[in-house]
């Protein structure tokens, strides 16, 4: 059983996914997808302690050894993802049985966990998975799934958000896909592992600098890196809240940990960083996106969409952090990935409650709400605190490694644009706790309650992790650190 | 008495999480205003009791140190009490007592709703700045600073008109965005310079460091502390006027402005260490420039009508002296930096007692409109005169000490011009001040705005109470410095100096 537990990650969430359709009725189908959520967290718990009782896990599928049939490989770095990826989506799922029945007509909330299930066991598998071609299968699935998810949104503009997601995104799979074939034409193999091992034999070659541009760029529009991340705002902003918390949290999270695992452990340091001027094009994108989409955030009338816009900025944070090149920077990376998840959870989720009591998130419709709703307001407050990088929040913990980075390698001039970023976030949201607290209520007579516990809890869970993991970053920071050393020890 | 039950540790962390205690006690009876209140007074008094105690262990010689927990590799939330923290602490502590007492009158005179969450942040803010004292190193007083600038947000706020939200928001984008691009990035510089954010006797620095980057940190750091006002990051004070008065007198005329020059004093001496700083060229420039804000704060409050305006403005220029005793690098300076932190709270705190108590019984706020006030409220007009010496620095009034001292600062370290120019101001202290309260008894006839002398009384008692402390304590340190004097001379001679 235990041996088995690499591939049980995923295959429970994909079994899950039919099983729904046979169930049917919508509440025995969400207590059934919480439960299946609920084992996928407690396996990805169970690999973490195999990972650190007996060090990287390698799991044949199939018997069929590595280079033949597909290999599942899990270390610190896979593992660390797998919680976070379950235990997100566990914690939404929670709240998700109240707020769909609100966003999702009666008949398709059954069709909407269906298309939640494939989109976790997609995302699990690009994660657990030793195989290139294996990572483009699963980003497909989930990529798939996610589409559905955000056509199901109540608004009419979430098909065209869809519709829009769907050709970028299939831009993006295609250029991963066109990489990892010319990868293959190269060296003869798919296996992660032994990609590492075979393309410094042939590094110098035009189609490997090629396949990395192509991989580069695909991946890059998975996990919106500015200029790419045109589909998100519309995505996030149009999707039912429960898809966009999930999405927020982990889907963008799982496409960085791609670009990692490629550009360190399968290309290694040094043919990204020294033979290619990654440092230059990852920090100036960076930066680009932390100033640019910080600033549109400032301007937005829809609060989903302004958080839409601020992920694409904190995604930003994150490209930095590996563009740095150095071990403080990746773990700021790390770091910032796991923070980020717990931030936009609680601003997702606590926005799903209003949409749930209010049913608008234009930002005239928060007025009076820091009295009507004042948890959920709170727990946006917090959020935001998070965001903004203020001292006892995660934001503060990775904003405090990203710069230290940056002053180590001499960026000093970054590192004050990414103090600037900070400042542009207190601009966007103050915007919020201004209307929210100042602002008296629209109509007199219609006061909303306050968010149902359903809900409320849930946000409430990540508020306070971003609370408890600011104060306490043993784990955090102990992790990001140790994964950050794994990624430069690199395979070779 | 107290140390028989508690050692001075202990006793510390109480004094940090004492003022949270009242809030719960301030929730419970959100209903009976005067049980709430009762809260405050209560855990007020512990706390002075508790400040009191601790500076008497203190004085006894003893120096605790409590680490709390380390929140990143390196970096902790500790505390260490240390001269200029216990001086503070005991201005602080003693000073929301008073002005708890003072806003109970205040509060209620004039109506103000949402009394509840007003308790409840102030508390909250008082926490703050007892962490902010004792912090032990630069990134716990980070914290606490933070904290500080947040709950105090809620208070400059607290009329929730769109004045008050313009208000705020200037105050909040100011003080956050400050700490945030420049303090902070100070803080992380000094981290990865020094390798270390514990404040040490004599700076953190070692001689290798280069002055450039010595130089850029230490500009950082000053325009960083957006609370100690140094122009032109100043704006924020007058903004946040808009705050009832117990606020602007507590917090923006004690806790929050002194949080600020208290960083500022702290990193001079403990950061960088008079000797470096005396070293470093840039000083000597953002000396000239803390003097010409003092000159121009002073200008601008002779031209303020609005009385807390006014009172503002020359809150800015008064923190300028305490910001030049830190950069004038000499233990004089440091000696009056840190008296006039003591000096010009309760002369400052005095003054807006007084404002507040004008505008509560006559509804006055503009100056012009105070003529011939003196014969309807004498007792409010002699603690204004009095407070008014206190910032100039006359006696009988304490203020007189801390100036002495900063003009021996200024000859030592060879800054005449930078006298000169604090002797000017001094004598626009007089003329934006004194006015107020001589033309309020002896005005009268010609007053603006004819007043009924039988419709205006004082202020009601707990307010006229409070400002009648402060008052005579003004004077009382005048009289008898030797606490605080103490405490700052303990500082001045950590601080050492070769020039000193």
């Amino acid at each position: 059983m235990i041996q088995h537990l690499p591939i049980l990650q995923v295959i429970i969430p994909l079994l899950a996914a039919p099983i729904c359709f046979i169930l049917k009725e919508a509440r025995l189908v969400r207590w059934f997808v919480l439960i299946a959520n609920a084992m996928a967290f407690v396996i990805s718990i169970m690999l973490l302690q195999q990972v650190n009782l007996h060090g990287t896990l390698v799991y044949s599928l199939g018997g069929w050894e590595a280079p033949i049939g597909i290999e599942y490989r899990i270390d610190e770095l896979n593992a660390y993802l797998l919680i976070l990826v379950t235990s997100i989506s566990t914690i939404t799922l929670m709240a998700a049985g109240k707020s769909l029945t609100k966003e999702i007509p009666e008949s398709k909330i059954t069709y909407f966990y269906i298309a939640y299930m494939l989109c976790l066991t997609g995302l699990l598998g690009i994660v657990a998975t030793g195989d290139a071609f294996n990572v483009f299968v699963f980003l497909e699935i989930s990529s798939l799934a996610s589409y559905t998810m955000i056509a199901m949104g109540n608004d009419r503009r979430s098909l065209w958000a869809s519709y829009q997601y769907l050709i970028m995104g299939t831009i993006g799979a295609t250029f991963i896909l066109i990489g990892i074939g010319l990868m293959y034409m190269m060296t003869g193999t798919l296996n992660l592992y032994d990609l590492a091992e075979r393309l410094p034999e042939v590094e110098h070659t035009k189609t490997v600098f090629t396949a990395f541009a192509f991989f580069l760029v695909g991946v890059c529009l998975k996990l919106a890196l500015f200029p790419l991340h045109l589909w998100l705002p519309n995505a996030y902003a149009y999707a039912p809240s429960i898809a966009t918390v999930f999405l927020a949290a982990t889907a963008t999270k799982v496409a960085i940990y791609v670009l990692l695992r490629f550009i360190f452990s399968v290309y290694g340091f040094e043919f990204s960083f020294t033979h290619l001027p990654l440092t230059e094009i990852l920090v100036s994108l960076g930066l680009l996106g932390v100033i640019a989409a910080s600033i549109v955030a400032i301007y937005q009338t829809n609060v989903k969409r302004l958080f839409a816009y601020s992920s694409v900025s904190q995604i930003g944070y994150m490209i930095l952090g590996i563009g740095v090149g150095t071990k403080t920077g990746l773990t700021a990376t790390m770091l910032h990935l796991f923070n980020h998840a717990l931030m936009k959870s609680a601003i997702f989720l606590a926005l799903a409650g209003v949409v749930y009591r209010v049913g608008s998130v234009n930002i005239k419709a928060f007025a009076g709400l820091g009295r009507q709703m004042p948890w959920t307001m709170a727990a946006i407050v917090v959020g935001g605190l998070s965001l903004i990088g203020v001292p006892l929040t995660v934001g503060f913990v990775s904003k405090w490694y990203l710069v230290l980075a940056l002053l180590e390698s001499n960026m000093w001039p970054v590192a004050v644009l990414v103090l600037v970023g900070s400042l542009l976030a207190i601009a966007y949201i103050w915007r919020i706790v201004e209307v929210a607290y100042f602002k008296p209520a629209l109509q007199n007579n219609q006061a909303y309650k306050e968010a149902p516990l359903a809900i409320l809890i849930p946000a409430w869970i990540f508020v306070i992790a971003n609370i408890y993991f600011g104060i306490d970053t043993s784990f955090t920071a102990g992790v990001s650190e140790k994964t950050a050393e794994l990624l430069f020890g690199g395979v070779r | 008495m107290i140390d028989a039950i508690m050692s001075q540790d202990i006793l510390m962390q109480w004094i940090i999480i004492l003022p949270l205690l009242a809030i719960p006690g301030i929730l419970l009876f959100h209903k009976a205003p005067n049980l709430r209140e009762a809260a405050t007074l209560i855990v007020g008094g512990l706390l002075l009791i508790a400040v009191i105690a601790f500076y008497q262990g203190f004085d006894a010689g003893e120096a605790p140190y409590v680490h709390w927990w380390e929140l990143m590799p390196g970096l902790d939330i500790a505390f260490r009490a240390e001269p200029l923290g216990v001086l503070f602490s005991l201005v602080a502590g003693s000073l929301w007592l008073v002005t708890s007492i003072y806003a109970i009158g205040y509060m209620r005179g004039h109506g103000e709703a949402n009394q509840t969450r007003f308790y409840c942040c102030f508390a909250i803010a008082i926490s703050g700045v007892m962490g902010l004292a004792f912090a032990d190193n630069l990134f716990t007083l980070f914290v606490f600073y933070e904290v500080l600038t947040l709950s105090t947000y809620p208070l400059v706020t607290h009329a929730g008109t769109d004045k008050a939200r313009h208000g705020g928001r200037v105050y909040l984008s100011i003080l956050l965005s400050t700490s945030i691009l420049f303090f902070l990035f100070a803080i992380i510089g000094t981290w990865a310079e020094a390798g270390t954010l514990t404040f040490v006797q004599g700076g953190v620095f070692d001689t290798t460091t280069s002055k450039t980057v010595l130089s850029v940190l230490l500009v950082l750091f000053i325009f960083g502390i957006g609370k100690a006002a140094v122009m032109p990051f100043h704006r924020w004070l007058p903004a946040a006027m808009v705050a009832p008065t117990p606020v602007s007198a507590l917090l923006h005329a004690v806790a929050v402005v002194k949080a600020g020059v208290f960083t500022i004093l702290k990193v001079c001496v403990y950061i960088f260490g008079i000797d470096l700083l005396a070293d470093l060229a840039i000083t000597d420039w953002l000396l000239y420039l803390a003097t010409a804000g003092v000159l121009l704060a002073s200008l601008v409050a002779m031209r303020q009508d609005n009385l807390k305006k006014r009172l503002a403005y020359s809150t800015v220029g008064q923190l300028g002296y305490i910001t030049i005793g830190a950069l004038l690098a000499t233990q004089a300076g440091v000696l009056g930096g840190a008296l006039h932190i003591v000096a010009h709270a309760f002369g400052k705190i005095t003054l807006f007692f007084c404002a507040g108590a004008i505008m509560v019984a006559a509804h006055k706020t503009e100056i012009s409109d105070m003529r011939g006030l003196g014969k309807s409220m004498p007792i409010t007009m002699i603690a204004f005169f009095v407070g008014s010496m206190s910032i100039i620095g006359l006696p009988p009034a304490a203020g007189m000490w801390s100036k002495w001292y900063l003009f021996m600062g200024t000859l030592e370290a060879d800054q005449l011009a930078v006298m000169i120019i604090l002797m000017i101001s001094s004598l626009l202290n007089i003329a934006y001040l004194l006015p107020i309260p001589l033309r309020a008894f002896f005005d009268g006839e010609r007053s603006v705005v004819t007043i009924r002398r039988d419709q205006i009384k004082e202020a009601p008692w707990p307010s006229l109470l409070a400002l009648s402390i402060t008052a005579i304590m003004t004077m009382v340190f005048f009289f008898w410095p030797q606490v605080f004097y103490g405490l700052a001379e303990s500082l001045a001679s950590i601080a050492g100096g070769t020039n000193g």
